[in-house]
C-alpha cells in the first residue's frame, strides 16, 4: 500500500530493524531515514522515497525525447534537456546511412525519440533501433516536470491511454520530461497539453483518473469513452 | 533545449489562425500582476510579473556634482541585473549584452519621454543634484523581460519619494519625505515590444515565442492629446522589417495601446 | 560585581531569546530547479537551485563528485545606502561560508563533473542577511531533489551590551553603548545538531558565547519548523 506522506531530508520515515532503506534513504541505527524531498513508498518492507522535484538522471533503458544539436563522421548529438547530452552512432539507427549524408537523415533541429543505450563515464549512447523510436514529424512537444512522468503514464499506461482516447492524439512520453503529441487538429494536442499538465500539477491528489475526467470534460466535447478506473493510484517506480 | 524545428512550424501554423498555445490572441497580454514595497529601504520599489516572468525594480536617490553641459540638471541611471537565478541562459559574471541592451532600452524609454523633472532635481547649480539609480533584477524569466522590466522601472519611478534630506548637515537621512521624486504624469511612456513570427505580430511572448520570433521592436509610447507618441524604438534579432510589416506594427502598436494604456498608468501612479 | 547592562528591552518588543516574525515559501522562481524565500522580521532573502547541470569551463571539473557553487548577492535597493550591483569582496566571503555550511549536508557524488548552483538574493536587509540566505538556499535545495543527509538552520545571535540576544536586527548590530554589539552568525544540521558555519565580530567571553549557542540552538529548532512546514505544503 502506497503512503501518500511528504518527507524532507533528515527527517525519521520509520523504526524499525525489519525495513529495507531504499531509494532516497538511509538507515541511521533503528531509524530509517529520508535523504531526498519527496513521497514516502513502503511496500513490503523496502522504504523508498519518490522526488516531488529534480532534474531528470538519465538510466539505461529509458525513453528520451531530444534534439539533434550536432554531428560528426560517426554520428549525432542529441540534447535532451538541462546539459545532458547523448550520442546517437550510426551504427544504431535501423537503417543505412551514408556517412556523408548524416545531415539528409536528421538534421539540425529536428527531434527524436530515441532509448538509453548506456550511461558510462565517456558519456550517454542512445539508440534507435527499438520499436516506437525515430523522428518526429509533426505535432507538438511539451515540457512536464521529470518527476510526474511515471503519473502521466500511470499503472501499465492506464493515465495516458485515458488522455489519448479523450483528444484522440498519439501521446509519447519521454522520460526527461519531454512529450510528443500529435493529433488531427492543432485544438486536439493543445486539449492533450492541458490535461496532461493538469496530471502533472495534480499529481498526488487522490482519485486523480476521476479528476481528470472531469478536467477533461470542462474542456469541451469530447468523446470519452468509458474506461476500466484505477483504483490503486500508486505511482509507478520505473526503476 | 532550444525550440525545435516540428514546434515552431505548429507555432506558425496556429497563428495563422490568430491563435496561440496559451489560449491568447496575438495582442493579449499576459495576468500582470504588481506588488508594491519589496524593499522598504529604497525609495521606491516593486515586483511586477507578466504570467510567469517576473522582475524586481527599486529606485535608490543620492546627491552628485551635475554633468558640466547640465549644471541645474539631475541625473538618472537605469541598470540591469539578468541573474542567473532567472534562467537556465544566463551566466555568472559581469554584466553581458543582453542586460546592458535591456538596461538602455529601459532607459531611453524613461528619458526620451522627460518623464522625470530633471530641472526640479537641481539642489544647488553646478555643484549638488539629485541623482535617480533605478535598479533592476530578473527573477524569472519566462518571456518578454524588456516589457516586464520597463513597467517595473516606470512603477518604481512613479511611486518614488525623496529622502529626507539635511541641507545645514549636508545628510541624507533613512527615511523618505511626504515629496514625490518631480515627474510630469503627462509624459509617462511604456514599453511595447513587438514580435514577428510567420505572418503575425504579436505582443507578451512567451519563452518559446520569444525564442523563434524573426525580430523584435519595442516602442515607448507616450500620449499626446489622447494619441500614441513613440518617444524611442529599438529592434532587435536579425529579422528584417518590410513595408507591409511596418504597417501591420503601426496598427498593432495603436490598438494595444489604446486597449492597455490607462490601465497600465493605473498601475504606475496609483498607491 | 557584576554590572548590569545597559541593553534591557528591544525595541520591537521581543523577549531576547525569540526571533522576529518568520515567513517560508517554496517554489518562487518557477523555472528553477528548486526556489524558496525565507524572512526574518524584514530582512528576506530568496534563493534558487539550478543543476545539477555540466560545469564549464571544463578544467573546474571534478570527475568524482559534483561541486556546490553559491552566489551570494545583495541587491542594489536592498538597504539605505545603496549597493553598487555586482560582487564584492563581503559578498564573495558570505558566499564562500555559506558554501562550506551547505556542502556539509549536500551528497553530490552522484553528479560527477556538474555543478549545483544555489544562487541567493537580498531584496529587503535589516541583518542577519547571511543566515536568512542559509535558510532560504537549504529549501530551495531540498526542493530541487539534492540528496542531503540533514537540513540545516540558521541564525544570528549577539551580545548587544551585556545581554545576550537571538536574531539581532539592524538596530541592535548598530547598538554603541557599553560594550557594544556583537554579532554572532551561526548555523546548525537539524539531526546531528552540529554546528555547520561560526562567525563573530565584536567581543565575548567563552562562557557567554557557549550560552548564546545554546540559545541558538533552540532557535534554530523553531527556524526548522517553518522551514519544513513550507516543504510540506508546496502545491505541487
Amino acid at each position: 500500500m502506497a503512503e501518500r506522506k511528504i518527507v524532507v531530508p533528515g527527517e525519521t520515515i520509520i523504526t524499525g530493524e525489519d525495513y529495507l532503506p531504499g531509494n532516497g534513504t538511509k538507515r541511521e541505527d533503528e531509524d530509517i531515514v529520508a535523504n531526498k524531498f519527496g513521497l514516502v513508498d513502503i511496500s513490503d518492507r523496502l522504504v523508498k522515497v519518490i522526488p516531488l522535484s529534480g532534474r531528470y538522471i538519465p538510466r539505461r533503458g529509458n525513453t528520451i525525447i531530444g534534439q539533434v544539436v550536432d554531428y560528426n563522421m560517426k554520428g549525432w548529438m542529441i540534447d535532451f534537456g538541462n546539459t545532458n547530452k547523448g550520442f546517437l552512432q550510426v551504427s544504431e539507427v535501423p537503417w543505412y546511412i551514408n556517412k556523408n549524408e548524416l545531415l539528409d537523415h536528421f538534421d539540425f533541429g529536428d527531434v527524436l525519440v530515441a532509448k538509453v543505450d548506456s550511461v558510462t563515464a565517456r558519456g550517454i549512447d542512445l539508440t534507435i533501433k527499438v520499436k516506437g523510436c525515430g523522428k518526429v514529424e509533426q505535432g507538438i512537444l511539451i515540457n512536464i516536470n521529470p518527476n510526474k512522468v511515471p503519473r502521466v503514464i500511470g499503472k501499465e499506461g492506464s493515465m495516458v491511454t485515458t488522455v489519448k482516447e479523450m483528444t484522440n492524439c498519439n501521446i509519447t512520453v519521454g522520460q526527461n520530461g519531454v512529450i510528443w503529441l500529435k493529433g488531427d487538429e492543432i485544438d486536439d494536442e493543445l486539449k492533450a497539453k492541458k490535461i496532461i499538465e493538469f496530471i502533472s500539477e495534480n499529481s498526488y491528489v487522490d482519485g486523480l483518473t476521476e479528476k481528470v475526467k472531469e478536467f477533461a470534460e470542462s474542456l469541451g466535447k469530447s468523446k470519452s469513452k468509458k474506461t476500466k478506473k484505477t483504483e490503486d493510484e500508486s505511482v509507478e517506480d520505473k526503476e | 533545449m532550444e525550440v525545435p524545428n516540428v514546434q515552431k512550424q505548429r507555432i506558425i501554423e496556429y497563428l495563422k489562425e490568430g491563435k496561440r498555445f496559451d489560449g491568447r490572441e496575438p495582442q493579449d497580454y499576459r495576468d500582470i500582476k504588481v506588488e508594491l514595497g519589496i524593499s522598504k529601504s529604497s525609495e521606491a520599489s516593486c515586483s511586477v510579473k507578466f504570467g510567469k516572468t517576473e522582475v524586481y525594480a527599486g529606485v535608490k536617490m543620492a546627491l552628485v556634482t551635475p554633468y558640466p553641459d547640465s549644471p541645474d540638471e539631475g541625473t538618472m541611471m537605469v541598470s540591469a541585473e539578468l541573474s542567473p537565478m532567472a534562467s537556465e541562459d544566463f551566466e555568472l559574471g559581469p554584466p553581458k549584452i543582453n542586460s546592458i541592451e535591456l538596461a538602455r532600452i529601459v532607459d531611453r524609454g524613461i528619458r526620451e519621454s522627460k518623464l522625470i523633472d530633471v530641472k526640479k532635481l537641481c539642489v544647488k547649480e553646478g555643484e549638488k543634484v539629485w541623482s535617480v539609480f533605478v535598479d533592476i533584477i530578473a527573477i524569472n524569466d519566462d518571456g518578454n523581460l524588456l516589457d516586464v522590466a520597463g513597467l517595473a522601472a516606470l512603477i518604481a519611478i512613479g511611486h518614488a519619494k525623496l529622502p529626507v534630506y539635511d541641507e545645514k548637515e549636508d545628510k541624507i537621512e533613512h527615511e523618505l519625505s511626504k515629496d514625490s521624486l518631480p515627474i510630469d504624469k503627462e509624459a509617462a511612456s511604456f514599453n511595447i515590444t513587438l514580435h514577428k513570427i510567420g505572418d503575425q505580430i504579436i505582443v507578451d511572448p512567451n519563452l518559446e515565442e520569444e525564442e523563434i520570433s524573426d525580430y523584435r521592436i519595442s516602442l515607448a509610447v507616450a500620449s499626446k492629446k489622447g494619441k500614441p507618441m513613440i518617444t524611442s524604438i529599438q529592434k532587435g534579432k536579425e529579422g528584417t522589417i518590410s513595408s507591409e510589416d511596418m504597417e501591420k506594427i503601426l496598427n498593432t502598436l495603436e490598438e494595444v495601446w489604446n486597449k492597455q494604456f490607462d490601465n497600465i498608468l493605473k498601475l504606475v501612479f496609483e498607491k | 560585581m557584576v554590572e548590569k547592562s545597559s541593553y534591557t528591552k528591544r525595541e520591537d518588543g521581543r523577549k531576547m531569546d525569540e526571533t522576529r516574525p518568520l515567513r517560508a515559501k517554496v517554489g518562487i522562481v518557477p523555472s528553477a530547479d528548486g526556489s524558496a524565500m525565507f524572512e526574518t522580521g524584514t530582512t528576506r532573502a530568496i534563493a534558487a537551485v539550478r543543476g545539477p547541470r555540466i560545469l564549464h569551463p571544463q578544467h573546474m571539473q571534478d570527475p568524482r563528485r559534483g561541486l556546490l557553487r553559491v552566489t551570494y548577492g545583495m541587491m542594489p535597493f536592498s538597504v539605505w545606502e545603496r549597493i553598487r550591483p555586482g560582487p564584492s569582496r563581503r559578498s564573495q566571503e558570505i558566499s564562500k561560508v555559506i558554501e562550506w555550511a551547505l556542502s556539509s549536508i549536500v551528497d553530490l557524488s552522484e553528479f560527477r563533473n556538474s555543478v549545483v548552483d544555489v544562487f541567493i538574493q537580498i531584496p529587503q536587509a535589516d541583518a542577519g542577511t547571511r543566515v536568512a540566505g542559509i535558510n532560504a538556499a537549504v529549501m530551495a535545495l531540498a526542493h530541487a531533489g539534492i540528496p542531503m543527509k540533514e537540513m540545516i538552520s540558521a541564525v544570528a545571535v549577539g551580545k548587544i551590551d551585556k545581554t545576550l540576544v537571538v536574531d539581532v536586527d539592524k538596530e541592535e548590530e548598530d547598538y554603541k553603548e557599553g560594550e557594544g554589539s556583537t554579532d554572532i552568525p551561526m548555523c546548525i544540521l537539524s539531526r546531528s545538531k552540529e554546528i555547520a558555519l561560526l562567525q563573530l565580530d565584536g567581543k565575548i567571553s567563552p562562557d557567554d558565547l557557549k550560552k548564546v549557542i545554546e540559545m541558538g540552538k533552540k532557535a534554530c529548532e523553531k527556524i526548522h519548523e517553518v522551514q519544513v512546514k513550507a516543504l510540506k505544503e508546496i502545491k505541487e
